[in-house]
């Protein structure tokens, strides 16, 4: 498998470390109640087809990384910079 | 009074050259590691450019004028090498004092990539990797910076702390290569 | 016998080597399955199950029957097929599962009891009493059935893997796959060309056609010498593509010739990983058996592959050969042992229709029903719509058809399809993102068919690839139509192989199906059909289209098993190249390592780094004297500990204030600049992640300390809360933790150590506890802290990484001369335990602020990481296992690490459970033992009395609930 990083292209899955689904971006207030808290901390869905989780390019460039992902395909067919999703890029 | 006696990282251990492909220690000078401060980059590589003579390297890149090089690092990093950076780089970014953090080889010859595709799965191939580029990646267990410092001239960083494994590794896959003939 | 034809064999070069023993001779260019043949040796290995004598069957590495063991001792290795191992001078072969020899084999008595050692025979037989499976049946089965054994010894063979890019991959370098790697090659796409054969040509070499109005395989060399000189092709022979992955990611298998591999330093194999834009699957297509009673005698093969001993290696393995088929090919193999002077004493076609011109007694419409002779192939019977004859025979060639090996395009989860026309599976497109088939592997089995193939599928992906495809003719070929009647068993009694390796017969699938196991994939598990070293190459297609039959359905509604990685069998060692030894993970060295060694420090691992357990000196005797000493020490003089390899990260930016109060759960804006502050981490679940001081340098400058273990998760925990959590922060970092060497120097006379070697003496008002600022050390930029893992009034002092080592001496040498000196890891962990100092042990990712009783440490001024769920009940109150001390009352003076405790009086079983100890050492400060540990409601049970068992070790010990802190719980000493 190979993840296309924005920042160094095509690379080999050996140098990332995979998060999980990337609902982890959406931190919920601190006050939004136990339920929005268990759902954004252990709740996932575990969808057969399209999906977006978010990887680490930690033997790379150190970037997490939004990925668009096929969980049957196996197909990539987007990564960006989580940073750059977030909203906040410098 | 007694001095405190300074001491490389690959003291003792290189170089080592087998089949025509020699692994030797690079003295690389100051390395100072530079992160821009948000909405700085432009006037980051301003003063770079003013300063070293070189701009902020684009995502795979490195430069060099003079003695001074410099080295993107990473998602939020660059490295300026062989000169100590001018004060004024900290109005626009972070800087850090890395010069004792990494071990620095450099790999000649022509069988130096057939070395390199032993322990790093980035694509070396002349025209994806040309002098120049340079690469965070994998090399063996170890995380690296590798770049192309010539036709058949790499250039490998590791922490200085695995320097021993980083030379354990490259004789292993100078010994196969060579056997190869 | 050898031929007197030339072949592709080197006779000027004559080798040596041994089967089971007895020297034989060869040449270069034969495989060992060639030059047994030239030597006459018929039988050259024992089958699986009822080691019947079997042999050479094919000369691939599809190859079921003649599977050896090479090399002696250590170094030998199992189950290597005779087919696809080079011959080189003094090659040691033996053969495999058989005892005590190979023509005297003790477990043959296996093949007469055949009548109960059908299909799910262990499954019906072994089924009870169950304790009997583990101590009698599996010992005995093991024994009993097997293939080569590996010689339990370490293997020294060197073995290597790697990394290859290109832009097309062409996998098989036969007709189909040269065009392709030709027409790539020209257009200047950079292509890697492999093959699993020594030399390029795939079936050129084995078949008498030609290209071009030249011999197929001078016409294959000229090519392949072509694509030598473009630079841009790289030719990878002996080199077997073994699985397709995601991305354009394919694995490969090569093997180095034997005088590459036996050199100083060479890898026997090397397993590559090689990322391709696109891929051509040029691998052929593998010829199947027929199955009839005794198919498996020695003697016995496949038709394709005697055209390939005749024709390549000038052998021929009979004298008297009967060729047998239901399609064309078995009269181009009569026509080409007739053309090599061998004589044929029949050929046999099942099809009614079929006529020959061949001078040979021809048999049409007629099936081979048996084959006699034990030892080896002697006579066959075949049935004729008269009856049956007999003919007198030593090899018999056999061709069912051919299947194309589409093994890669299934690899990720892909079908194929049935082919009517052609009686076989032929590849779906698209099943392998960027792979393409062509040739016999896509069903084209002409000469003719495979050039163009290759050559339309090369300039497919060339288009793909934005590149212009040059001008190339088309060579000149046969295009002989494939004409073939499907024939998978012939009806009668006895046995008929389908699975040679596993010794899997036609009955044994009518009897899976009969028990109904009539799903392609419950046949296989049920009869062990394809789940042999092979994985059914020749097997799978009959034995479904057997299994389609008795089941009464078709063969594409029977399907397929599912092929998977790897195509051929790969050595672990191979997949795991590099990483025994010392290259098993990275060996990370402190900067005082040599020093410590020098000193006699035993060494112990903590994550990948090394530290010094004890520095032991004249006289001491165990570990214990000189940890005992070493803590004593600390607490009476100064110790010098390297503590480098803690993480440290340089915080900066105008936000890393604000960054780290989200960070830890407590402040650390307000912390002074030159001070330093401990800080707690959690995981966003609530619990505890990390813990460590952080000195502020600047007001925008932090550096923050990680625990050795816990350094690379810590950063990489930072990154995503930047990245993902907080991007609009302005603040960056980076691990400096190779950058500075960094030694505690705890005591009470550290700071006369320090004012030793620094360039401004310092003193307690301008250096109070927990300050930190930089310093110059001996004229070397260095840093300075005031903070203590051992409760001693102690620093850690710090300088640029090729200083460290030079540092260590000084300062050792010094504490020598105030009667302290270096200290180690276990002396650390004791003088830790004694102030009660949590570390790993204690936050080992199931406690929380509450347990080890920090939850004042989470601050309500602000949010953090991990504050909304660590507020959630049952993390914390008074059900929650807390942090306390223990020490030993009663008789047994011992505590053990991992220990459960238990009420006085209760039983020490689970139910009864009420927590466990984490850290123990052997206080000499104190005397006595003691004990870290979690304890139901433990806060509130201080002075209880409370039973330690450790079931493990067997010791009981009554102790005491005591204060975690059991030394200057005041703290008095480290401020003063």
């Amino acid at each position: 498998m190979r993840i296309p990083c924005p920042l160094c292209g095509s690379r080999d899955i050996r140098e990332f470390d995979y998060m999980g689904h990337a609902q982890a971006l959406d931190r919920p207030e601190p006050e939004a109640g136990a339920q929005a808290w268990d759902d954004y901390v252990h709740n996932r869905d575990n969808p057969a087809g399209p999906t977006r989780d978010l990887w680490f390019h930690g033997l790379g460039c150190g970037a997490w990384l939004v990925v668009d992902r096929d969980t049957v395909s196996h197909e990539i067919t987007a990564a960006a910079l989580a940073r750059d999703v977030k909203g906040g890029a410098a | 009074m007694a001095e405190l006696v300074a001491k490389s990282p690959c003291a003792g251990l290189l170089p080592i050259s087998e089949g025509g492909v020699t692994v030797s220690e690079v003295d690389p000078g100051p390395i100072t590691a530079i992160a821009p401060f948000r909405g700085k980059e432009k006037t980051l590589n301003t003063a770079l450019t003013r300063a070293h003579g070189l701009g902020w390297p684009a995502p795979g890149q490195s430069d060099a004028a003079g003695d001074a090089r410099i080295q993107w690092f990473g998602h939020s990093h660059a490295l300026l090498m062989g000169v100590a950076p001018k004060a004024s780089l900290a109005n626009h970014a972070a800087l850090t004092d890395q010069g004792d953090a990494w071990a620095v080889v450099r790999i000649d010859g022509k069988g130096a990539r057939d070395v390199l595709a032993r322990l790093t799965p980035l694509d070396l191939r002349p025209a994806a990797f040309p002098v120049g580029a340079t690469a965070r990646s994998e090399l063996q267990h170890m995380q690296a910076a590798i770049t192309r410092v010539g036709r058949d001239a790499f250039q490998v960083m590791v922490f200085r702390s695995m320097a021993q494994t980083l030379v354990h590794d490259l004789q292993v896959a100078l010994r196969a290569v060579a056997a190869r003939g | 016998m050898r031929l007197d034809k030339p072949g592709q064999i080197d006779r000027s070069q004559a080798l040596r080597f041994t089967f089971d023993g007895r020297e034989y001779g060869g040449f270069q260019g034969d495989t060992l399955a060639s030059a047994l043949i030239a030597n006459d040796v018929r039988v050259v290995g024992r089958s699986f199950k009822y080691h019947r004598p079997r042999g050479v069957f094919s000369a691939g590495s599809e190859e079921p029957n003649a599977l050896v063991t090479i090399g002696q001792g250590a170094a030998s290795e199992p189950n290597l097929r005779a087919t696809t191992t080079e011959l080189c001078e003094g090659l040691v072969a033996q053969s495999q599962n058989r005892w005590p020899s190979l023509e005297y084999d003790l477990l043959a008595l296996n093949d007469l009891f055949a009548p109960f050692l059908g299909a799910g025979f262990y499954y019906k037989t072994f089924m009870w009493p169950a304790k009997f499976w583990e101590r009698l049946y599996e010992p005995m089965i093991r024994r009993a059935a097997g293939l080569g054994a590996l010689s339990g010894a370490p293997n020294a063979d060197h073995y290597e893997k790697a990394y290859a890019h290109c832009d097309v991959l062409v996998i098989g370098a036969g007709p189909a796959g040269l065009m392709a790697a030709l027409a790539a090659g020209r257009a200047g796409l950079d292509v890697i060309l492999a093959d699993e054969d020594v030399r390029t040509g795939g079936r050129l070499n084995a078949e008498t056609v030609e290209v071009d109005g030249r011999p197929g395989a001078d016409w294959a060399q000229a090519v392949t010498d072509d694509l030598y000189a473009m630079g841009n092709v790289r030719i990878m022979t002996r080199t077997t593509v073994t699985g397709a992955y995601d991305g354009g990611t394919y694995g490969a298998l090569e093997r180095l010739s034997p005088d590459v591999a036996a050199r100083t330093g060479a890898p026997r194999e090397c397993f590559w990983r090689i990322a391709a834009r696109r891929t051509i699957l040029a691998a052929g297509a593998l010829e199947r058996p027929v199955a009839f009673q005794n198919n498996d005698r020695p003697g016995v093969m496949m038709a394709g592959a005697l055209r390939a001993y005749v024709n390549r290696w000038a052998v021929s393995p009979g004298k008297t050969v009967t060729v047998f088929g239901n399609n064309d090919d078995a009269h181009r193999t009569a026509a080409d042992l007739l053309a090599a002077g061998v004589h044929v004493a029949a050929l046999i076609d099942a099809r009614p229709e079929a006529s020959t011109d061949l001078p040979v007694r021809f048999y049409a419409g007629a099936q081979v029903t048996n084959a006699h002779g034990r030892g080896g192939l002697e006579a066959i019977s075949i049935a004729t719509l008269s009856g049956i004859d007999k003919v007198q025979t030593d090899c018999l060639a056999m061709s069912g058809g051919w299947n194309p090996t589409l093994h890669l395009t299934c690899h990720m989860n892909g079908r194929p399809d049935w082919s009517p026309a052609l009686a076989a599976f032929v590849p779906r497109d698209g099943a392998v993102p960027g792979l393409v088939a062509a040739g016999a592997c896509r069903g084209d089995f002409s000469t003719h068919a495979c050039l163009s193939g290759g050559l339309e599928a090369a300039r497919a992906v060339i288009r793909e690839l934005g590149k212009r495809a040059r001008k190339i003719d088309l060579p000149q070929a046969e295009d002989a139509p494939y004409r073939i009647s499907p024939l998978w068993a012939v009806p009668g009694k006895g046995r008929a192989w389908l699975d040679f390796q596993n010794d899997v017969t036609v009955k044994d699938v009518k009897l899976a199906a009969t028990e109904n196991y009539s799903s392609v994939e419950h046949m296989k598990r049920y009869t062990t059909q394809g789940m042999a070293p092979d994985q059914g190459k020749n097997s799978n297609v009959n034995a479904l289209a057997v299994l389609a039959d008795a089941t009464g359905r078709g063969i594409p509604e029977t399907g397929t098993t599912t092929y998977r990685p790897p195509f051929v069998p790969v050595p672990i060692a191979a997949m795991g190249a590099g990483a025994q030894g010392a290259g098993f993970a990275p060996q990370r060295f402190t900067t005082s390592h040599q020093v410590s060694v020098d000193m006699g420090a035993p060494m112990i691992e903590a994550g990948l780094w090394y530290r010094p357990s004890y520095f032991p000196r004249e006289g001491e005797k165990t570990w214990r004297q000189s940890c005992d000493r070493e803590v004593g020490m600390v607490r009476r003089a100064v110790g010098v500990c390297d503590v480098s390899t803690l993480g440290k990260i340089d915080v900066q930016g105008p936000d890393a204030p604000a960054f780290l109060d989200f960070l830890y759960t407590n402040m650390f804006s307000s912390l002074k600049v030159g001070r330093t502050r401990y800080g707690l981490m959690l995981r966003e679940d609530g619990h505890v992640m990390d813990d460590g001081t952080t000195a502020r340098l600047g007001e925008h400058h932090f550096l923050m300390t990680t625990t050795t273990a816990a350094a690379g998760q810590v950063m990489k925990h930072m990154e995503f809360v930047h990245q993902c959590l907080v991007p609009q922060m302005d603040v960056s970092f980076i691990s400096v933790t190779e950058q500075w060497a960094q030694f505690a120097v705890a005591g009470p006379k550290s700071r006369e150590v320090l004012n030793g070697i620094l360039d401004d003496p310092i003193d307690d008002d301008g250096f109070p506890f927990m300050a930190c600022g930089p310093v110059s050390v001996m004229g070397v930029a260095g840093r300075l802290f005031r903070i203590s893992f051992s409760g001693e009034h102690a620093y850690e002092v710090a300088v640029p990484a090729r200083y460290g080592e030079s540092l260590f001496r000084l300062l050792v040498q010094r504490a020598e001369e105030l009667d302290g000196g270096a200290y180690g890891m276990e002396a650390l962990n004791v003088l830790r335990i004694e102030k009660g100092f949590i570390t790993h042990s204690e936050i080992h990712g199931r406690t929380t602020a509450f347990d080890i009783g920090m939850e004042r440490m989470v601050s309500a001024k602000k949010d953090c990481i991990g504050k909304a769920m660590a507020a959630r009940p049952g993390l914390s109150g008074p059900e929650r296992e807390q942090l306390v001390g223990l020490v030993p009352t009663g008789a047994v003076k011992k505590l053990t690490a991992g220990a459960h405790l238990f009420d006085a009086g209760a039983a020490p079983v689970r139910e009864n459970d009420q927590g466990y100890i984490t850290s123990v050492g052997f206080s000499p400060t104190l005397g006595h033992f003691l004990g870290l540990g979690f304890l139901k409601d433990g806060r509130a049970r201080h002075g209880e009395e409370i039973r330690m068992v450790d079931h493990v070790r067997q010791i009981e010990t009554t102790c005491q609930v005591v204060d975690p802190v059991f030394f200057d719980p005041e703290g008095g000493r480290a401020r003063g």
